[in-house]
């Protein structure tokens, strides 16, 4: 159980894939000008990476011991289409999300996170439990980050800035400083 | 023949500068800034991609008749994951210390929108050889994206260039330049100082057409 808390908290925070990885940054400096459309790709997020987790379980425990290097062709084609699940079910159950997420829930298929955490997790050798958990946790991560940069970004519509400065170099420059701080959960279980 | 030449040129051209897929589209930056806490993982990192990008540009274009519509999308994932395993096997066998320090990043260069978008935009409505000019424009274009914050970051985080020092004894580096948040400051300031000269030639260009 411990083990399982320190899976979730360490994607959530302290090895947050999107400020320390730098994973998932299409969406996050693409879609993060409204804070509720953030929100709601975190979630879509989540989805497909519970279900990478549990496809790349079954991969990594019935096909791939036979032919190892399939493994990306074979990652990245469940996750593909298990975004073209998420796409019709979410076309057909919210038309408004899906004219909101527009280009980059089918972009979610090339999302960085979504593979890498395929590729994290068989890397650290988890367990079906724990992959649930790891993606979990790094989902919340990625949803936690849109999240806070939305709403920073929702306060600098405010504000007085300079053209030079407006758009992608303002963004990166935010992440880095919510990137610093999340620095500060480093210290969080090493400690201990 | 010479309109052929400098259209090829000009394809070439425009990914170093006018539509760097860095600094101007913003594409591929997982890579841009997980990997470049040194000048060398930069270099080693752009030069895969280019392998990549040029080999499946070419395969696509090759194939643009073939290939279904529906299925494309697909269709380039299963090419671009191929060299993508190439690459893979191909550095751990030749520089397994470079492969140790990139890790995973190799593998997810399959998911650089950069490498999709180029096929989709590119790759599949052109003919091989205007295919192959613009990715070869394209993934120098990221691979010098790449050297600058690779090179910045280094020098800056770590007092040294290619492992090389080049401040001597005294200087007290900027560890945070080489830890995560020093990636979205070197780039932001980097696209700031991208902007700036990109106006100032706008404006010079305004101002000579009013003279």
């Amino acid at each position: 159980m411990e083990n399982l808390i320190w899976i979730f908290v360490s994607a959530l925070l302290v090895n947050n894939f999107t400020l320390s990885y730098f994973l998932g940054l299409c969406p996050f400096l693409g879609v993060t000008s409204r804070l509720e459309t953030a929100f709601r790709l975190g979630l879509a997020n989540i989805f497909v990476m519970v279900i990478t987790a549990i496809c790349s379980y079954a991969l990594n425990t019935w096909v791939l011991p036979y032919a190892p290097y399939l493994r990306l062709i074979t990652f990245i084609i469940v996750i593909a289409s298990s975004v073209q699940f998420v796409e019709m079910a979410v076309k057909k159950l919210s038309p408004e999300l899906f004219k909101a997420l527009g280009i980059f829930l089918p972009l979610i298929t090339t999302n960085c996170a979504i593979l890498g955490l395929a590729l994290f997790a068989t890397n650290k050798g988890y367990g079906f439990v724990e992959g649930i958990v790891y993606a979990l946790g790094a989902g919340g991560g990625v949803t936690l980050a849109l999240a806070l940069l939305a709403s920073i970004r929702e306060e600098t519509r405010l504000m007085d800035i300079p053209d030079l400065v407006k758009g992608t170099a303002l963004n990166l420059i935010i992440a880095g400083i919510i990137s610093m701080a999340f620095m500060g959960f480093a210290g969080l279980f090493s400690a201990t | 023949m010479e309109q052929k030449n400098n259209m090829s040129a000009e394809e070439f051209l425009k990914g170093l500068w006018k539509e760097n897929p860095v600094f101007v589209a913003v594409l591929g930056m997982c890579p841009a800034l997980a990997v470049t806490n040194s000048a060398i993982n930069a270099l080693a990192m752009g030069l895969a991609t280019t392998f990549v990008l040029v080999s499946s540009s070419l395969l696509v274009s090759l194939f643009r008749n073939i290939i279904p519509k529906q299925v494309r999308i697909t269709a380039y994932i299963v090419i671009i994951a191929t060299f993508v395993t190439v690459v893979d096997f191909l550095l751990a066998a030749y520089t397994p210390v470079v492969h140790k320090e990139l890790g995973a990043f190799i593998a997810l260069i399959v998911v650089n929108c950069l490498i999709l978008g180029r096929q989709e935009a590119f790759a599949s409505k052109n003919r091989a050889g205007l295919a192959l000019a613009d990715a070869l424009g394209m993934s120098f274009g990221f691979t010098f994206a790449l050297l600058c914050i690779g090179v910045i970051r280094e020098v800056l985080g770590n007092g040294s260039l290619f492992g090389i020092g080049v401040f001597g004894e005294g200087y007290e580096p900027w560890v945070i330049m080489i830890l995560p948040p020093g990636g979205f400051f070197a780039l932001g300031f980097l696209l700031l100082a991208f902007n700036g000269v990109t106006e100032r030639r706008k404006n010079k260009a305004k101002l000579k057409d009013l003279n």
